[in-house]
């Protein structure tokens, strides 16, 4: 997978907080409108979109706090797939 | 160790059986629908893995479901020492349910009704232990949940008000005490606060997001009471509502309609996927 995960994690974000404009660094556990089941839908909207599982060590709000730092989680969590895949 | 009955495995049931488990009590979970069974044990898997996230703290996810056996009769519960009952928020649907608990379980066992309205002593009436038979009410996502609401009903004895403490704090759950009444404190006060908050959006007057909006800037509230709804369960809400009109006469408890018309249309909230607002768990009360 070689497309950029930002638009459709902005895609997301927009559809269900419309009210806000989200830059990729905003943290968005800061702007006090999302709450922990909030971030449990987001990892659910990461796996099911980008058809990954995300590794329990990669749990952490940090991964979850802003466009850039889903989109970097995508990135990596691809990004081995695609390497084992290779190397398989 | 004690060894736990969970009766009903929709998302309070799993919660239940979830916080139980991890505190390492063994859990039979019975429901009489399969898909429900199998539906909350993906639920606790899931809550498990989400655990890291949510409180810091890894679960051994496998521990925890290896600890909830399933089972579609209460026959399977003959040798728990408590029984939490979460079954539909209905005394049609609970008072049978107690009969068949009071037949299945030996004298001693406690049963505990998790219910969010219906009086404790009524539940009681149901069985021939109403000394044995006391009301937790949980709280929704319940192991993330460190209180609860403790109901003694009028015949509940002070041994089993015991048992249920000590039973609870294995769970770290800080209990509450309130008199058995219908709705205790937390419903009496949050289903007419919903009800209403349902009316503005039924006549017209805000949006869902703009009610809870209220709530969430001007008061400081973490969530709206639409929001809440949705996290509760729309079906639960009016069912809820319908058992606090019915139970005091006062029309202040009549349901908004559009909380019949969500019902109805299966717009339960988060757990099927959609209430007053959208969520990406869709599905998951069908599943």
């Amino acid at each position: 997978m070689t497309t950029d995960p930002r638009a459709e994690l902005r895609s997301f974000l927009g559809s269900r907080f419309p009210q806000v404009e989200l830059t990729d660094e905003e943290d968005i556990f800061a702007l006090g409108f999302v709450n922990s089941l909030f971030a449990m839908e987001l990892v659910l909207f990461v796996e099911r979109t980008f058809g990954l599982e995300v590794p329990n060590d990669e749990l952490t709000l940090d991964n979850f706090r802003s466009i850039k730092s889903m989109s970097e989680l995508v990135q990596r969590q691809t990004g081995q797939a695609q390497s084992s895949q290779a190397t398989s | 160790m004690t060894s736990v009955g969970v009766v009903g495995a929709g998302v309070m049931g799993a919660g239940v059986a979830h916080s139980a488990a991890l505190a390492g009590h063994e859990v039979v979970l019975v429901d009489v629908r399969p898909a429900a069974l199998q539906a909350a044990v993906r639920r606790v898997e899931r809550d498990c893995r989400m655990s890291r996230l949510l409180t810091g703290r890894s679960v051994d996810t496998a521990a925890v479901v290896g600890r909830i056996t399933t089972a579609g009769s209460v026959a399977a519960l003959g040798d728990c020492e408590i029984v939490v009952e979460n079954v539909t928020e209905k005394w049609e649907v609970k008072r049978p349910v107690y009969a068949e608990l009071d037949d299945a379980c030996p004298a001693e066992t406690i049963f505990i009704g998790n219910t969010s309205a219906i009086p404790i002593t009524r539940l009681g009436s149901a069985t021939n232990r109403p000394d044995r038979v006391i009301g937790v009410h949980f709280m929704n996502p319940v192991p993330m949940k460190s209180a609860v609401e403790l109901i003694p009903g009028r015949l509940t004895s002070a041994e089993t008000v015991k048992r249920t403490r000590e039973f609870l704090g294995t769970m770290g759950k800080e209990p509450i005490p309130v008199k058995d009444s219908c709705g205790f404190i937390s419903n009496r006060v949050l289903m007419l606060t919903v009800n209403e908050a349902a009316f503005l959006v039924h006549e017209g007057v805000a949006t869902a997001a703009a009610v809870d909006e209220v709530f969430r800037n001007c008061f400081g509230h973490p969530s709206g009471p639409l929001e809440t709804a949705d996290l509760i369960g729309i079906d639960t809400v009016l069912y809820s509502l319908e058992v606090l009109y019915e139970h005091y006469a006062d029309p202040k408890y009549r349901p908004c309609p559009l909380l019949r018309e969500m019902t109805d249309a299966g717009l339960h909230g988060r757990k099927a996927g959609e209430g007053f607002f959208a969520y990406e768990s869709a599905g998951e009360e069908r599943g």
